[in-house]
């Protein structure tokens, strides 16, 4: 496995963006499938992101009194934003579109915009049940980000470095998901997270009619819905250079592997929907802070020594 | 080039956004014009190639400004904060002092006998940054850190109405706690 990223032109920018939507399509059919499934509706299920996407490309947009809309608009298409910025610094086996030296922190900073840009959704629309649920997904905010930060240093420390493609290649000898599997998973509950996926649904639940997207109509609803999954394609692929592994595998080439990784963890993401249960924003917050935080900064305090050991 | 036009068009957008949070009429729009104000200029000192200051600036505000949406609808009296309102008060001594300062420190950047550059920059500008602002005092620093942190939860513990004793019983063996709010992990 190379040791060095080549940062390729501009223009593969659109390749980058294509191949997350591409795996963003996936992870919408696989849910399709799962859910088809769960309703015992055979292999319909493989439609059916098609379909909705064409009733939402046909559906007239609903306006609300006194909305505000520039922010909702906003709001609506930065999951999005934010799944694509991610992707700039994620190394594709040896190209890179962005080779930033502090691409990790990078994420983090994309990362932090869905606190902006989920409730900016949910307050645009000047409805009671958008802005609760606004509410409830920066109160999972407070819970899950301190946890995902400190996840993100513990790569971080182990490389030396805060560049995604030196993370990549300090992993030559052993994955990061080995030996540090809690910021493995504090990691994935946050990517999970900003994706208002799975046990984070809260914030769109039915019982608050839909909450942040109670009010989201055509395009809005569907830009809304489809950064949603790109950003779960996003955190999934940014998991691979940093835990596990980056390009490194038998037979394949690393762009192969990267692509493999990543759709194998997005798959995982995608099904873990139907396997776990509502976190409840309140009640999550303890869990946050009395759980994960500690157990992450244990992780930390780990990798730091044996980081400090090895040097 | 690309670079000079790229930062002088973020400078304007940074202060066109930090003159629309008192020109909007609600909370909302105004910490998001102040959020793209500190995005701006956080992409400014990325282009002054601060990366690790540029996007830490960048991660910081944004978060700020959501804390901050959380505030101002949970402490703001009778809700002002989500009807349109006025984002100025005591505007006549506002207005002297925003422009008193903004000419004493322009006028300080501009007049100031900027020194010339000795030497070519260091590789990592970043590091050198640090070691010249915090060098000798970071033990300083990092001793303040904590009390800092330890200033704010006593200050909490302080201003909390809810002792130990409530959510305890008089004799602290109370459990699980009775607090108005339970928690995930049921203390």
């Amino acid at each position: 496995m190379p040791d060095t990223v080549t940062t390729v032109p501009a223009g593969w920018a659109l390749a980058a963006a294509a191949i997350l939507g591409l795996l963003a399509t996936f992870a919408a059919v696989l849910d399709g499938v799962f859910t088809a499934r769960a309703a015992g509706a055979g292999p319909s299920g493989l439609t059916r992101p098609f379909g909705e996407l064409a009733r939402l490309m046909r559906q007239r947009r609903r306006t609300t009194v006194a909305a505000d809309t520039l922010l909702w608009r906003i709001g609506s298409s930065g999951l999005l934003f934010m799944a694509l910025m991610i992707v700039t610094v994620v190394p594709l086996g040896e190209w890179t579109l962005f080779d930033l030296d502090v691409g990790v922190i990078w994420f983090n900073a994309m990362d932090v915009l869905a606190w902006a840009f989920v409730w900016l959704t949910g307050w645009g629309a000047n409805s009671v049940h958008s802005l609760v649920g606004g509410y409830r997904f920066l109160a999972h905010g407070l819970a899950y980000e301190l946890p995902l930060m400190f996840a993100l240093v513990a790569p971080a420390v182990a490389a030396s470095s805060l560049n995604v493609g030196t993370v990549a290649s300090a992993q030559a000898d052993l994955w990061f998901v080995v030996w540090m599997p809690v910021a493995f998973l504090v990691y994935c509950t946050g990517v999970v997270a900003i994706a208002v996926w799975g046990p984070f649904t809260p914030a769109l639940g039915s019982d608050i009619a839909g909450g942040v997207t109670a009010e989201l109509s055509g395009a809005d609803r569907l830009v809304f819905q489809g950064g949603r999954y790109a950003l779960l394609a996003a955190g999934a692929a940014f998991a691979v250079p940093m835990f596990l592994g980056g390009g490194a595998g038998p037979v394949l080439p690393g762009w192969a592997w990267v692509l493999v990784k990543t759709v194998a963890l997005l798959a995982v993401f995608v099904w873990l929907r139907r396997r776990l249960p509502a976190f409840r924003p309140d009640l999550f917050m303890e869990v946050g802070w009395l759980v994960l935080l500690p157990a992450v900064l244990v992780q930390d305090l780990l990798v730091a020594v044996v980081a400090a050991w090895r040097a | 080039m690309i670079t000079h036009i790229s930062f002088w068009a973020l400078a304007v957008v940074a202060v066109l956004a930090g003159a629309a949070v008192f020109y909007v009429n609600s909370m909302a729009r105004a910490s998001y014009a102040l959020a793209v104000s500190f995005i701006a200029v956080g992409v400014q000192v990325l282009l002054l190639q601060q990366n690790y200051v540029g996007v830490v600036t960048i991660l910081m505000m944004v978060m700020e400004m959501a804390v901050m949406a959380v505030y101002m609808v949970m402490f703001m009296g009778m809700n002002p904060a989500l009807m349109p309102m006025s984002m100025v008060h005591g505007k006549r001594h506002a207005l002297a002092a925003a422009v008193g300062s903004f000419v004493l420190l322009a006028a300080g950047a501009v007049l100031i006998p900027w020194p010339a550059r000795r030497d070519a920059p260091p590789a990592d500008l970043t590091k050198a940054l640090g070691e010249e602002l915090m060098g000798p005092k970071m033990l300083v620093m990092a001793v303040v850190g904590a009390v800092m942190a330890a200033t704010i939860v006593a200050g909490v513990v302080l201003a909390a109405h809810r002792t130990r004793y409530d959510r305890f019983g008089d004799d602290l063996r109370h459990r699980p706690a009775k607090d108005p709010q339970p928690g995930g992990v049921g203390r």
